[in-house]
């Protein structure tokens, strides 16, 4: 899960680690009076939405004046953000953050987050803050510090000897400073099971203090069990709603722009579906793993779901049973065709626990529909073809 | 001969009474597994299909003298029954359980390794030879004996993979699933190895998916040190690139994330690479026949 840059800040301040003092607005009347309570004369409008690049998506901008916060407020809320990590549809605004302005000398970069590799978080770092990273990392790949802490001895001295001399700073205090943000930032990451922060950028005042300008956290889903606090902060309006109503049945599900439905078992051979689609000429229109706890219902309802998308021309049902029964999955079918208008061609390969059950099940039916597959590449072809309408 | 397991291993289940332990501890005892007990805590000195009930693992391991342990205890306690099982004595955990806290994993897997225990998963079918030995939840009647080694990521496209050797008229020696969490236990090169000493086995299916940089490494691996022929497929080629938040992960990960990059560098280290699995069995035809 994820959440936005103001709640990124709110559990920062927790833990110590500084940030411009700033207050979240849902309409531009709030924009200026948060502005009026923040108080000085220079204040950024920031678009909170969960992708970054906002700054080149024009969702980050900066007020000299009261009339300007209510201006650049206006325009920004209610706009749709594209930007390199919204996909092509964008995002939209519904929330500005009102910030005070801060006292930018030098821009860095600082995030933790799990190396799969050393199988520990890394510390990431670079005094190239400010521009997208991942242009750095390809171009410049000396520039990022990367430094492993083992959760196990936890973050030590020299930790943050690596990053301060990596980093190139000298000061005494500002090395203490930022040894401190550091660490703190560390705590932070393990005591709330984050899966990544990252601060870009993370700022130099005039004065010498590290503050984070920005802030982006993502939890991990299976620990958020433990932390009620920020599961309070999920923004459901971020979520896919058709997303967010199949997992409430315990089915994953992405909606893509192909005309091909797919319900598969598991998330391993519904990308193996999708790839075999592809193959064999057709476009898959969706990803829909149906879970291990697959029964009539949950089938019935990601037809329900496959079928609101209008693409769609011909679904193919691929399961190869493990726990999942393939003769709960045929009784899905026949139940999904009573609740729902099955308008479309239905392949259905079953394979697997009770695969012989669920044929007769299905023979029984005798669903006009509903066209039988041999295997995963039969099924593939048959649905293509179908598609196609051949 | 075969990799990890065989019919004289002896296997305790930690979970062993709640509802899917139950279930699936007696679909393996029917497959022929020496399942020699299981652990409670709380429930010891009971009997569960037959079989006794611990309230420790150090005492089940006493009693039976157990080196395997199938986990299914709940996601909130797999670390501290991975843990358990590690200090036990344990050589081997297969850990079953989904959805359990990265951060859990992490301590749990690193516990496991300094005592020199051996897991596989979380969030994975398990471990089979074919005939001898299940652990796990795979569906048993699929695997037919033979001379295929298979490691997959996925559950069900172990399942798919398993079942095309399988129609080609060849076999199974052992089929591991490695599960696709951020932490796994055995993986690619592990068990690559393992494949590679084992006398049954003539070649390796291995099946990947976008993400992560395991393939990536394993390929390497297979250049230097695999003779026998592997077969591979990534899943994900067709995934949209996905909406991410941060740039963190991608660079942790470099470019080595995309199904294209994976099979590339598989293709690279001799391997044969299928761009559908529906070819897969095809595929171990075309190497061995």
């Amino acid at each position: 899960m994820n959440i936005h840059e103001y709640q990124a800040k709110q559990i920062f301040a927790k833990y110590g680690v500084p940030t411009p003092r700033g207050i979240i607005a849902n309409t531009p009347d709030q924009a200026v009076a948060n502005a009026g309570e923040l108080g000085g004369n220079i204040w950024v409008v920031k678009a909170q939405i969960h992708a970054g690049g906002r700054g080149l998506g024009g969702g980050v901008k900066l007020a000299k004046n009261k009339e300007e916060v209510r201006e650049l407020a206006t325009e920004i809320l209610g706009m749709t953000l594209v930007t390199h990590q919204t996909g092509p549809e964008g995002k939209l605004v519904q929330k500005v953050y009102i910030e005070e302005g801060a006292d930018i000398k030098d821009e860095l970069y600082l995030s933790v987050v799990l190396d799969r590799a050393a199988e520990m978080p890394i510390i990431m770092a670079s005094t190239e803050g400010g521009m997208d990273i991942e242009t750095v990392a390809e171009k410049t790949p000396e520039k990022i510090i990367k430094i492993a802490v083992d959760p196990a001895y936890g973050f030590q001295g020299f930790h943050g000897r690596e990053l301060v001399f990596g980093l190139g700073i000298t000061d005494k205090a500002e090395q203490k400073k930022m040894i401190d943000f550091a660490s703190k930032l560390y705590t932070l990451y393990m005591e709330n099971d984050a899966e990544m922060i990252e601060i870009n950028p993370l700022i130099k005042t005039g004065s010498g203090d590290f503050i984070a300008l920005d802030g982006k956290m993502g939890f991990d889903d299976s620990a958020l069990g433990r932390h009620p606090d920020i599961e309070d902060m999920r923004d459901i309006s971020e979520e896919d709603p058709d997303e967010r109503e199949a997992s409430q049945y315990g089915l994953s599900y992405v909606a893509l722009d192909g005309e091909i439905g797919c319900m598969v078992n598991g998330a391993g051979l519904a990308m193996g579906t999708m790839d075999t689609i592809n193959y064999m000429g057709g476009t898959p229109a969706n990803f829909l793993d149906v879970g291990g706890s697959a029964n009539a219902e949950t089938v019935a309802k990601g037809f329900e779901i496959i079928l609101k998308n209008p693409n769609v021309k011909a679904i193919f049902v691929n399961i190869f049973g493990g726990i999942v029964r393939c003769d709960r999955i045929a009784n899905g079918i026949l139940e999904a065709t009573k609740l729902v208008d099955v308008n479309v061609p239905v392949i259905v390969r079953l394979d697997g626990t009770n695969a012989p059950e669920a044929a007769e099940i299905l023979k029984n039916a005798n669903i006009d529909n509903v066209i039988a597959a041999t295997d995963l590449g039969d099924g593939a072809a048959k649905a293509v073809a179908a598609a196609k309408g051949e | 001969m075969s990799i990890l397991v065989n019919k004289d291993t002896k296997v305790i289940v930690q979970g062993f009474t709640g509802a899917e332990g139950t279930f699936h501890a007696e679909q393996c005892l029917a497959y022929g597994t020496q399942i020699v007990g299981g652990v409670t805590p709380g429930k010891g000195g009971q009997t569960h299909l037959d079989k006794p009930v611990f309230n420790t693992v150090k005492e089940a391991v006493a009693a039976t003298g157990a080196t395997v342990s199938m986990v299914f205890v709940p996601p909130a306690f797999v670390a501290d029954a991975v843990m358990e099982a590690a200090s036990a004595g344990i050589e081997l955990a297969v850990i079953i359980t989904e959805g359990a806290p990265v951060r859990d994993m992490q301590a749990a897997k690193a516990c496991a390794v300094k005592n020199g225990m051996m897991t596989i998963g979380p969030n994975c079918p398990g471990v089979i030879t074919a005939d001898e030995c299940k652990i796990g939840i795979m569906p048993g009647m699929i695997f037919k004996k033979g001379n295929v080694g298979l490691i997959s990521k996925s559950g069900t496209l172990t399942y798919e993979g398993t079942n095309q050797v399988c129609n080609e008229g060849y076999g199974i020696s052992t089929a591991v699933g490695i599960g696709g969490d951020p932490i796994i236990g055995l993986s690619y090169i592990q068990l690559l190895k393992m494949f590679q000493e084992d006398p049954e086995t003539e070649a390796i299916v291995m099946i990947g998916e976008i993400g992560g940089d395991l393939e990536i490494q394993a390929a390497a691996y297979i250049k230097e040190n695999i003779t026998k022929p592997v077969v591979a497929f990534i899943a994900g080629q067709s995934a949209p690139p996905g909406k991410r938040m941060g740039h963190a992960g991608a660079i942790i990960s470099g470019a080595a994330g995309t199904a294209k990059e994976k099979m590339d560098a598989l293709s690279a280290a001799g391997v044969e690479v299928v761009v559908s699995p529906a070819e897969i069995g095809k595929a171990v035809t075309k190497v061995l026949g």
